[in-house]
């Protein structure tokens, strides 16, 4: 470890970290200071991070102009959706690869992580395709399945698997547990940690994905957060009061998530970094 | 073999018991084989159907013209990727991604490895700082470039007011040709400083203490263990930040979508923008999925000579 703090002062190095800091979080404040004001206030010049007459107004019009509650809950369905899915067969796959050994499993595992290299822009029309076969442009399951298996996950809970002791499912085994039940009753359990860094992984993913649900929404019913906000700037007037309080409604989500759960989204990039 | 009366029956029960285990090993052999691929069976029918057939799909139609509604495509053969590699807005789109792609990573790497030598030191509320400089990471870029949008506001934006205040020239941030690349790069650059520091983070403090301790007695300072031993040492992550950098980066679709919608006059179109005019706008899916090819060969390419040149470096 290098000791910055000799080569420059302490204090130096904090207000350094302070500024950036600062300018991290500047835009947010922005934000949420802008959808607190009035829209006259918003248009005068000068720069205020502090409302003059703080009001929720904006909030009341985005609710009761545009459907934000429904792009909302769009977004909330849909991510839920993909989580599971995305957990549900990371786990079932990440087990197959890490514990069990049958012909074929280290080609197939070799696929899984060859998938990881080509962009999503080339499979992206045949699965639009695809999709309008089925008949599920603009519904749920036209923006879920297609999101279904994440090859991050499936490598994410394999090494995880590959650290839990034999001894115990050797136990299991000795008492006439069958697979799924070897799975579910005794290695399940311990995935916890690992399950619960894929689960908010894939959830900020799919919470803040755009290119997909653009292409596969069209009606307002179906749209997501994401979608909605990217085509609300339609016209050439932008009330940006309006504007910046749905920006807040759809931000705040993955903050607070992020806020309560920070240390499983770093572990979670730390190890996409450091073993992808 | 020396003790020829019991020499039969041993053989004997070794060949039950050889028996016996082949039969154990083959019962779980087949019980292993068989949930095994039970287990895989969602996977390997969602790689099936979202994976390998479009990759082939894709290379098929990148081969014809189709525009999804008439029932039958024409095959043009190579036509598409002349065509594209004619088209001034296709070029132009693909100068704007190599500038923007250079812009984004050439700050990153020095930014975020600052920051992660900043965050490297036992002060206290560190941990604070670095949940602050992740939180544009698990914002969404919609959210950002609306964000960014209202900052770079010619009129009431936080940037054009400062300017004002201080008596410098005012620009038009995101509606001037020449501006609104950069501008869009910095909005990039703020949202994945933070990203790329923790991962540089992770790559100092997996640097064992040893090797400063090494150069310390060996009379360097503080530069020179940067220099040295850092650097150096740092290598793997660095190769690691620009790949993925460069990957994201050549695939950089909702900022632009959201920010500039390609604008002012294609100033920034990228390939990935262009590729979803072409395909979902234009309903030219041959045309798209040629353009799609070139960005996978592209990529590919970046990737292999990145593994040649800094790999290499890596082992030394």
């Amino acid at each position: 470890m290098i000791k910055l703090g000799r080569l420059l002062p302490k204090a130096l190095l904090l207000l350094v970290l302070l500024v950036g800091a600062a300018v991290t979080l500047l835009p947010y404040v922005w934000m949420v200071s802008s959808s607190l004001k009035t829209e006259a206030e918003v248009f005068t010049a000068g720069i205020s991070f502090i409302p003059a007459h703080p009001t929720l107004d904006a909030y009341s019009k985005a609710l009761e102009r545009t459907q934000v509650a429904r792009y909302l809950f769009n977004s909330m369905f849909v991510s839920t959706g993909e989580t599971l899915l995305v957990c549900t067969t990371s786990v079932l796959a990440g087990y197959s690869f890490a514990r069990l050994r049958f012909p074929g499993r280290d080609l197939i595992f070799l696929i899984v992580l060859g998938t990881m290299m080509i962009p999503t822009q080339v499979t992206m029309i045949p699965s639009f395709i695809i999709i309008k076969w089925l008949g599920w442009i603009d519904t749920y399951q036209g923006l879920i399945v297609p999101r279904a298996v994440m090859a991050f996950g499936i490598f994410l809970m394999r090494q995880f698997f590959m650290t839990i002791p034999y001894e115990l499912e050797e136990a299991g085994r000795i008492d006439g547990c069958n697979r799924p039940r070897l799975l579910f009753q005794i290695m399940l359990p311990l995935t916890g940690p690992a399950l619960a860094t894929l689960a908010i992984f894939s959830f900020t993913n799919a919470w803040n994905e755009f290119f997909w649900p653009l292409i596969v929404t069209t009606s307002e019913d179906v749209k997501t957060i994401q979608v909605a906000l990217a085509t609300m700037r339609g016209g050439e007037v932008v009330e940006w009061t309006t504007l910046m309080a749905t920006v807040t409604m759809s931000a705040l989500p993955t903050l607070v998530v992020y806020l309560l759960l920070q240390r499983y989204f770093t572990k979670g990039i730390i190890m996409s970094g450091i073993k992808g | 073999m020396q003790n020829t009366p019991s020499a039969g029956a041993s053989a004997a029960a070794r060949e039950v018991e050889a028996a016996r285990q082949r039969q154990r090993r083959n019962r779980w052999l087949g019980e292993e084989t068989r949930w095994g691929y039970i287990f895989l069976l969602p996977v390997l029918a969602y790689l099936a159907v979202f994976v390998v057939f479009p990759v082939v799909y894709a290379f098929y139609l990148s081969f014809h013209e189709w525009n999804m509604l008439s029932p039958t495509m024409k095959f043009v053969g190579l036509d598409n990727y002349q065509q594209l590699f004619q088209d001034q807005t296709f070029i132009l789109s693909l100068v704007n991604t190599a500038i923007f792609t250079v812009g984004v990573i050439g700050s990153i790497v020095v930014l975020s490895l600052a920051l992660a030598l900043a965050l490297d030191t036992k002060l206290k509320g560190i941990n604070f700082f670095r949940g602050v400089y992740y939180t544009p990471a698990v914002t969404s870029v919609i959210v950002i470039a609306a964000v960014w949008t209202w900052i770079y506001e010619p009129n009431f934006g936080i940037l054009n007011n400062l300017a004002r205040m201080v008596g410098l020239p005012q620009l038009r941030w995101l509606s001037d040709t020449s501006m609104a690349l950069p501008s869009v790069i910095i909005t990039a650059v703020w949202r994945n400083v933070g990203y790329f520091g923790v991962i540089f983070l992770a790559g100092l403090q997996g640097i064992d203490t040893i090797y400063y301790e090494a150069a310390k007695v060996d009379g360097a300072n503080a530069w020179e263990r940067f220099r040295h031993v850092t650097i150096p040492l740092l290598m793997p992550t660095t190769f690691y930040v620009v790949v993925m950098g460069i990957i994201s980066s050549f695939q950089v679709f909702g900022l632009i979508y959201a920010m500039t919608g390609g604008g002012p006059v294609n100033a920034t179109s990228v390939i990935v923008y262009y590729l979803y005019k072409q395909a979902f706008v234009y309903f030219r899916m041959g045309y798209a999925s040629a353009t799609a090819y070139v960005l996978f060969a592209i990529i590919f390419a970046l990737t292999l000579i990145q593994f040649r040149l800094l790999g290499r470096r890596i082992e030394t």
